[in-house]
């Protein structure tokens, strides 16, 4: 009893040591530092005053994508030294010396930046590419049911499996929410359209096991479509096993791309 | 001795059981029905001849009548090279040899060889137990065979002589293959092997060509064939033009039950229906009436061995589970009751009470066993890797199946194994995947599906692994059923 009081005691001394050392290791005492590494110190980092007579140096000025399609956004990025005006044309305007900006031309823009210094100025020009999207597809010859499918074949997303799994992986969240998004624009706008989800598999299980397992895909991929809130009714399922694959090579790259749920128009 | 010859004389087959039960064990797999090589009796079958326009079949009678008896796993082929030249062909052409009596006292009778006799086959190099030979002739326009059987102990040929029959075939190719056939069927039936004549293997092929979706799509349309048990006679039976898989056969052999896409067309296109089960006439290839559970999915039928009812998988609750219904479909009733994908039933072809499947219960696909009231349920591999297509041989003693164990997954192997013993025996070893085992009516020959590179093919071994022999090579070949014939 004694010895664990003592033990105690010892512990809680050494506790006050240490904070003692932690607080005279935070005592302002002031080093005396050379001037240059003060400055360096001080947030924020600002550039260096440019030096007299040096020209400005544009070491970047790019568009990021550099092809976009109407209403796309493109970021531009700059970095330029030795310069103590920056502008960037098309309305940009006077920027800093490092940034970027996001930007949205309807049209191929060319945008200048024009960087002036003691020393003289620099100019560099980056093009966005805007692309006019695909043309939009022929009127469909069928009426509104026909154009719904020809939307979800090349819309959809195909949902991945685990292998000998049915289970919805964060990625098949994800798709599958986009593929709800999806479906429920085509069922606004065709009331007779309805969706199969075709469960399949990888070539490795047994033919009879892999139908059962894709009845399990399609199914768990229905259920989360329903969940989010899509009529139970427009939405079918269908197995294929490993009856229908999209390739056919032994590797783990072709068994991913087989194990999928994929939405067809159910005609 | 003369208590012996009386024994061997009642029947080659009582000697051939007791060779089995008293012989040696060789190594390798001891398989009951599957006699060892070394305990086979060698039976001597030189080339047969015919008369005139009977020749020019003769090649393939004696192609055919050679690999119907080394086939059957049931004799050894005594080699070609070491007979004799003067063959005998009908039994007026042996001649018993002269035995003189010596001279002198002391000295050994002479043998005087008169042409050709029994131990010209039954001593060395030759050494053959048994002899068959005979010949054909043209006769009305049909093929006729004269074929003898002699058993090589006997010391005259009238004892010796086991068969002296007459068979008709027609005068080509096709008659040759009959007559080879049923003469080897019953010297088969001498040495107590069952004959596969007439048994006709049901499978699967995708040879008759691919399909083209309207969204640009193909796959290879699957169909189901038929053909005889050594590969002739390959058929086209369905004509769905679509993915249609997993033949059954009722026991009678009348009935075809399989799977497929039903088909159905909707704003002009041919739209698939979830796979359901189908069946057929084999006689006619008429449809019959099936109706399906509603289900998802309905697959891997399977007849009862009274052929009054028919088990298979139906998806009920989002899991496939082991079902029976009678043949149309009606008085259908759930078996298994348990979250996990339940498939491929096989009633025990001898009790018709008790039922192999294939079961994600215990985690992987497993092979379990349970009563037909789905009672008792008990998993007969080890959990190991996945197990597959289980097929019970006819006497309800042994079960052949796929198995991936020891192997990465879709690496199957065909295994069996006893039921009394519950120990699998591995019968291919890695040489391509190998699935879908069936047992043939004879209990000793096993069918099933190697995939070797990119190709699926049908082969036929013995049930000691031993033999193979490929059946098929057009486009893939898969999912055989062995069934007898009727």
């Amino acid at each position: 009893m004694r010895i664990d009081q003592k033990t105690v005691r010892v512990a809680a001394m050494g506790a006050l040591l240490l904070a003692a050392a932690a607080c005279s290791k935070k005592a302002p005492i002031a080093p005396v530092l050379p001037p240059s590494a003060a400055a360096s110190n001080a947030p924020p980092p600002s550039p260096p005053p440019p030096a007299k007579g040096v020209v400005p140096r544009i070491d970047v000025f790019m568009a990021n994508p550099s092809s976009i399609q109407p209403g796309e956004s493109s970021t531009l990025s700059w970095s330029v030294a030795n310069a103590t005006d920056i502008t960037i044309d098309q309305n940009v305007g006077t920027v800093a010396a490092n940034g970027t900006r996001d930007v949205f031309p309807n049209t191929t823009t060319t945008f200048t930046l024009a960087a002036r210094g003691p020393g003289g100025m620099a100019n560099r020009s980056v093009t966005i590419a805007v692309t006019s999207p695909p043309p939009p597809p022929p009127s469909a010859p069928k009426g509104p049911s026909v154009s719904g499918a020809e939307i979800l074949s090349r819309e959809a997303q195909d949902v991945y499996f685990d292998y000998d799994k049915s289970d919805i992986r964060e990625d098949a969240r994800q798709a599958l929410t986009k593929d709800a998004d999806l479906l429920r624009r085509i069922f606004a706008t065709d009331p007779t359209f309805s969706v199969v989800i075709e469960g399949h598999c990888d070539e490795r299980g047994s033919a009879e096991y892999n139908l059962g397992l894709g009845d399990r895909r399609a199914s768990s991929a229905k259920d989360f479509l329903v969940q989010l809130g899509l009529p139970t009714d427009r939405i079918r399922t269908i197995s294929y096993g490993k009856e229908r694959p999209v390739c056919t090579d032994a590797n783990e790259g072709c068994y991913q791309r087989n194990r999928r749920a994929h939405l067809a128009p159910a005609q | 001795m003369k208590f012996r010859i009386v024994l061997v004389m009642s029947g080659v087959l009582l000697m051939t059981g007791a060779l089995l039960m008293l012989g040696q064990q060789p190594t390798g797999v001891d398989i009951p029905g599957v006699i060892k090589e070394g305990e086979k009796p060698v039976i001597a079958v030189p080339d047969f001849r015919g008369a005139g326009d009977a020749q020019k079949a003769m090649d393939q009678f004696n192609k055919t009548l050679w690999s119907e008896l080394e086939g059957s796993g049931a004799l050894k082929m005594a080699p070609k090279t070491l007979y004799p030249l003067a063959i005998p062909q009908q039994p007026s052409d042996f001649r018993p040899p002269t035995v003189t009596t010596p001279v002198t006292r002391g000295a050994q009778p002479q043998v005087i060889k008169n042409g050709p006799w029994l131990t010209d086959w039954s001593g060395p190099p030759v050494n053959a137990n048994d002899l068959a030979i005979g010949y054909t002739v043209a006769q009305d326009g049909r093929l006729v065979l004269y074929g003898y059987l002699y058993n090589l102990s006997q010391s005259t040929v009238a004892s010796a002589q086991l068969i002296n029959k007459t068979y008709f075939g027609s005068l080509d190719n096709a008659g040759a293959t009959l007559v080879a056939r049923q003469f080897a069927a019953d010297i088969l039936q001498q040495f107590g092997a069952k004959s596969l004549l007439g048994s006709k293997i049901f499978f699967v092929s995708d040879r008759s060509g691919v399909k083209t979706l309207p969204n640009g799509s193909k796959f290879p349309m699957k169909e189901i064939w038929s053909m005889d048990y050594d590969g002739s006679n390959q058929k086209q039976l369905t004509f769905y033009k679509t993915t249609t898989t997993e033949p059954a056969v009722s026991p009678d052999g009348k009935l075809l039950a399989f799977v497929t896409y039903p088909q159905s067309t909707r704003n002009g296109v041919e739209v698939d229906g979830q796979p359901q089960i189908m069946m057929h006439s084999v006689e006619t290839g008429r449809r019959l009436t099936f109706s399906n559970f509603v289900s998802s999915v309905v697959e891997t039928p399977e007849f009862t061995p009274d052929g009054k009812r028919l088990l298979f998988s139906t998806t009920v609750d989002k899991d496939p589970q082991v079902c029976i219904s009678d043949i149309n479909g009606g008085n259908f009733q759930r078996i298994s009751r348990i979250r996990a994908i339940e498939v491929s039933p096989k009633v025990n072809p001898r009790t018709g009470s008790e039922v192999l499947f294939i079961s994600g219960r215990s985690g992987h696909q497993q092979l379990w066993r349970m009563n037909i009231d789905g009672s008792d349920p008990e998993m007969l591999t080890t959990g190991e890797g996945d197990v597959a297509n289980p097929s019970w041989r006819p006497d309800g003693q042994f079960v052949a199946f796929a198995w991936t164990r020891g192997y990465e997954p879709g690496n199957f192997n065909i295994f069996i194994m006893d039921m009394g013993k519950r120990v699998p025996i591995q019968l291919t070893h890695g040489m391509g995947r190998n699935e879908n085992p069936s047992w043939a009516p004879d209990g000793i020959h096993l069918v099933f599906s190697s995939k070797q590179g990119r190709s699926t093919q049908l082969f036929t071994m013995l049930a000691d692994g031993t033999h193979v022999q490929q059946l098929t090579n057009a486009g893939n070949n898969l999912e055989p059923v062995w069934a007898k014939g009727n």
